[in-house]
């Protein structure tokens, strides 16, 4: 879903602009509060990890491709706030390096994936996880979930923003049917891409998947001695 | 599994992804390009600023083996955005680390 130049007006991309600002300012704080020594790796990693898997575009119909979008993934695996320094640093290198989105939209195509793809995410699977019972097994499953919902939600807001600040007289209609009944169809892939990335770093270190935390917490630690069996909460 | 371990294979699985696997990619146009072309906006798309880059649509100027250009723009791609998010998530960092059970008798988890 890279914007490139021109799609959108000069004041939709500034405003996007200043959103993906506050958005990135916002998340350098945030992420003081995601990561520590323990965890910090995984920001690079989840980084390069989502500019990687945005290479392979997959078929989904005939002549459309989509990829992975990566929001609700790097939300659930560091946090939503480093997350979207992820996605941001991706987006960002995508456009000055690889020329894949335009420059002038970076402010766009941040606050489209980076903001929308990530918050989404995070929201949904957050939302899940309350109506989900508690078990290590179902993160990946939240995480599936949010990952399809974020893929549309994101094609939504680039439809809301070409209403405001198109630079072409198209059927609006027609774009909104197309753009949602395509990313829809990604978001199925976003899925099942996120459910077995995040299954499978919960499988080694449930400790390092940011989502994971509130599942771990309400683990209990059994403590088996020769003499005695007992139960510590942890 | 040791974090090191986790971080490495993941590392090795995004330059693979980035360098082997991607010149299977499927080349039709994404979402947003195919709908644009097919509702009419694609043409308002400027010329990209950058499109003269050494990198620019992942394929390596001077290398013209399109297998070889394509996996090396993706194997640079994947080590500038390690460094990158990687040098901000260390110095956004808390320093020291909490354990997991420290985490849950402590904090009250948000």
């Amino acid at each position: 879903m890279h914007v490139p130049d021109g799609f959108l007006d000069i004041p939709t991309s500034v405003a996007t602009g200043a959103v993906a600002a506050a958005g990135v300012g916002l998340a350098l704080r945030g992420a003081r509060r995601e990561l520590d020594d323990r965890t910090a790796p995984m920001a690079g990693l989840v980084a390069a990890f989502v500019f990687a898997t945005q290479m392979l575009n997959f078929p989904v119909g005939a002549g459309t491709s989509g990829h992975l979008l990566g929001g609700a993934l790097a939300a659930v695996l560091v946090g939503p706030w480093t997350g979207v320094l992820c996605l941001s640093v991706v987006l960002l290198v995508q456009a000055l390096l690889f020329a894949d989105g335009g420059i002038t939209a970076i402010g766009t195509n941040v606050t489209l994936m980076g903001v929308v793809g990530v918050g989404v995410g995070w929201l949904v699977f957050v939302l899940v996880q309350k109506v989900l019972p508690k078990r290590t097994s179902l993160v990946p499953v939240a995480a599936g979930l949010a990952g399809f919902v974020s893929v549309p939600a994101a094609a939504l807001t680039f439809v809301g923003l070409f209403a405001v600040g198109g630079q072409a007289p198209v059927d609006l209609g027609a774009v909104l049917t197309a753009m949602l009944g395509w990313h829809l169809v990604i978001g199925v892939g976003e899925a099942v891409i996120t459910g077995l990335v995040i299954s499978s770093v919960v499988a080694v270190r449930p400790d390092l998947v940011y989502g994971a935390r509130r599942v771990l917490a309400t683990r209990t630690l059994e403590v088996r001695g020769p003499t005695t069996d007992r139960e510590v909460p942890a | 599994m040791r974090t090191r371990t986790l971080v490495v294979t993941g590392l090795l699985v995004a330059l693979v992804l980035a360098g082997v696997a991607s010149f299977y990619a499927s080349s039709h146009p994404d979402g947003l390009e195919y709908v644009a072309g097919r509702t009419g906006f694609l043409d308002s798309a400027d010329e990209h600023a950058a499109g003269d880059g050494p990198f620019a649509d992942y394929a390596t100027k001077g290398v013209d083996d399109t297998r070889l250009s394509g996996g090396l723009a993706g194997v640079v791609g994947t080590v500038v955005v390690l460094v990158i998010a990687g040098g901000i998530g260390f110095a956004v960092r808390r320093r020291g680390s909490t354990d997991d059970r420290q985490d849950s008798r402590d904090e009250t988890v948000v």
